[in-house]
């Protein structure tokens, strides 16, 4: 296969555009404006035939996939920060409704103070809402997963929509040679989307009916369940990814030299690159060390995490975002792996790289010795000191 | 109710396709009036409905009363849900399966989801989209809204020595619709069925995006009598202050004339007790004088007389 060198957000559009939605809708927001962009220049060259909906706001951008989705059709929007909130209220409606909406969460900081650059508050948000939400660590990964995103969301047994997050700016904006994928081999992987229920004359249903509280939380149940049924499901598509591409990012979760790793670092998105020069470099001076990549946050892949890490003494978990008043989200997540196991190992937490303060080679050594030094709960790495008053 | 194919009567002109069953109150003009577009419509559409009352005492799971394919979403999005289904119709070739009807009630349409609604009239959709106005929020226990009429009682613009109610004027809901341009743009009234069944045809017979408001009285909402709900939105025409016409790309085209000699906005008010704080004061007079000044200028700018 052939490498493209190519900007993130043209990799993603030309990956949804071989996807082939027949209805796409978004509104503009930065930084993930270049992959809505091209979409509609696609659409405008005949490349793509596709009906583009331009639409007035992030919360129309959802509702029009909604109602695309559930009257049968392939759908597909994008969205970051601030528009990612506003669209938060139709997101919980398209999961409770089961339609199989795939969207790219382009990571960025939320406001207040406004920030345009990358952390991953905003998709955290909407963790509890029902959406698979998986996790890029480079732009190859990125595109590819848009099209495992329609064959997990469209299979019969899951039915939930899915959001592929992917670091703003750090991947969206940075050219990486790439593997396109050709419509041919799109057409081969992802087979035509075939609804089994749909707003049709043919068969009158009603959709989106009031639920009392004799039915409601079966509604929850079955999400929850399905979840993890989905858990399997995400692995067979990366595994059938792997059989007829020859590449493999990982399934629910990647690996990095875990194997026999006394220390291993945990992470979501494009932060995964650094730590694996670090490791790299790490592995040459003799420290055991690996890296975990979480693909899949939700569903969250408790057992796949445990067998990964059970024989592992010391756990840093870097992430960028917060839980204001609680602290760290993935740590906790994590942490909870391991409860009521024989064995804990010592987890750190770390906050890093909010609001898109950079995280350098430098910011992920000084992690790994604060885990080998000390036990804590989580603490703020890079912080400015002339900014906070000093300690 | 959801599994009978219900056989119209010899009276009715059209099908029914709203089921009856439903928890509406009795009374109830939004019910009536959405029985009668769905009957006009016929069984070749596929609906969208705002949150509020009309999605709540159809959809009552596990039973629904809407024999047509009907989807409820959230409240502001009627419209932009509507304008998803007209896109997928046409990707998917299915564009002659079923025409599109957006509904909402006057909070979905004109507050919370006018934004999606001017999305929608403005991109051209080829649906129609319906407003049924009983003038409140009623599902949620009568508060006020955009459409609220002009010293109203609202459990939110309640009398009181400082306050007549309603402070503001109803939001001239039709002219905001023609301002996108779109090919027609009309007004109903429960009270004449046969004209809401000709409009919803007429509508559906044009290509483009269409929006038709309904008044719809709600007993319970506006303290009137159930038994009186024909004849009070009859008087809201007869006095002027419900204008009825058509607008045929920006062009009135058609009215329904008030009746001569003119029937006092008084005859209307009284019945209802939303604006029975009007008639308890002397100086509720004064403000009976400021509607039927609405209403004047009503008749004034639509040639109603």
């Amino acid at each position: 296969m052939s490498t493209t060198f190519i900007e993130g957000s043209i990799a993603v559009a030309k990956t949804v555009g071989v996807c082939r939605p027949h209805v796409i809708s978004a509104y503009p927001i930065t930084p993930q404006t270049h992959i809505v962009e091209h979409l509609s220049e696609l659409v405008a060259n005949g490349e793509l035939k596709t009906e583009y909906v331009n639409v007035e706001s992030e919360h129309s951008a959802a509702s029009v996939v909604l109602g695309a989705s559930a009257t049968g059709a392939r759908t597909y929007t994008a969205t970051t920060s601030q528009g990612f909130l506003l669209m938060i209220e139709v997101l919980y409606n398209i999961a409770g409704m089961r339609l199989p909406v795939v969207m790219t969460c382009v990571n960025r900081a939320v406001s207040a103070p406004i920030n345009i650059w990358n952390d991953q508050q905003d998709s955290m948000t909407a963790r509890d809402s029902g959406w698979i939400q998986l996790y890029a660590e480079d732009n190859q990964e990125a595109s590819d997963m848009h099209l495992q995103a329609f064959k997990i969301a469209e299979n019969k047994d899951v039915m939930l929509p899915v959001m592929v997050c992917m670091d703003g700016f750090v991947l969206t904006h940075s050219f990486e040679p790439i593997e396109l994928i050709s419509q041919e081999n799109a057409d081969k992987f992802l087979p035509p989307f075939k609804p089994q229920y749909y707003l049709t004359p043919k068969n009158p249903l009603s959709m989106g009916t009031m639920v009392g509280p004799e039915a409601y939380m079966e509604t929850r149940y079955f999400i929850e369940k399905t979840m993890r049924t989905t858990l399997q499901v995400i692995g067979d598509v990366a595994a059938d990814f792997h059989n007829q591409f020859g590449r493999f990012q990982g399934g629910l979760i990647d690996t990095y030299k875990v194997e026999d790793a006394s220390l291993v670092l945990v992470a979501m998105g494009s932060i995964i690159g650094t730590l694996k020069d670090v490791v790299d470099e790490l592995r040459t001076k003799g420290q055991k060390i690996g890296i975990l990549k979480v693909r899949s946050y939700r569903p969250f892949p408790k057992d796949e995490i445990y067998r990964a890490l059970n024989h592992v003494k010391e756990i840093a978990v870097l992430e960028k975002a917060i839980s204001l008043g609680y602290g760290g989200i993935l740590v906790n997540e994590i942490k909870s792996v391991f409860y009521g196991k024989p064995k804990t190992p010592k987890i750190n937490g770390f906050i890093l790289g909010l609001g898109g303060r950079d995280i350098t080679v430098d910011t992920i050594h000084h992690v790994i010795k604060d885990t080998v030094k000390a036990t804590f709960e989580e603490k703020f790495i890079g912080l400015n000191e002339s900014l906070i008053g000093g300690k | 109710m959801t599994t009978s194919t219900l056989i119209a009567s010899k009276e009715q002109s059209c099908q029914t396709l709203l089921a009856s069953g439903h928890t509406a109150c009795t009374g109830c003009g939004e019910a009536l009036a959405a029985k009668l577009v769905l009957g006009a419509a016929g069984p070749n559409v596929i609906v969208t409905d705002a949150t509020g009352c009309l999605e709540v005492f159809t959809t009552r799971f596990p039973q629904s009363s809407w024999e047509v394919p009907f989807i409820h979403s959230l409240f502001e999005n009627s419209a932009a849900v509507a304008s998803g289904i007209e896109a997928a119709l046409k990707a998917l070739g299915r564009q002659n399966e079923a025409k599109v009807i957006a509904q909402g009630g006057d909070g979905g349409t004109a507050d919370i989801g006018l934004q999606a609604l001017s999305g929608m009239l403005e991109r051209g959709h080829n649906i129609l989209y319906v407003c049924y106005d009983n003038e409140a929020y009623m599902n949620t226990g009568v508060q006020r809204s955009g459409l609220t009429p002009f010293d109203c009682m609202t459990t939110t613009s309640p009398y009181g020595e400082f306050s007549w109610g309603n402070k503001h004027n109803k939001k001239d809901m039709p002219g905001i619709a023609a301002a996108h341009n779109i090919p027609y743009v009309a007004t109903a009234s429960v009270s004449f069925p046969k004209d809401i069944e000709n409009k919803v045809k007429k509508a559906l017979s044009i290509s483009g995006p269409k929006y038709l408001q309904i008044h719809s009285p709600c007993p319970l909402g506006w303290k009137s009598n159930p038994q009186l709900t024909i004849k009070v939105a009859k008087l809201a025409v007869q006095t002027g202050l419900y204008p009825i016409f058509e607008m045929e790309n920006g062009k009135i085209t058609k009215v329904r004339k008030v009746t001569i000699p003119r029937t006092p906005v008084e005859e209307y008010l009284k019945i209802q007790g939303r604006f029975a704080h009007l008639f308890r004061s002397p100086n509720g007079k004064e403000e009976i004088q400021k509607i039927q000044a609405i209403a004047d200028r009503n008749i004034e700018k639509y040639g109603l007389a």
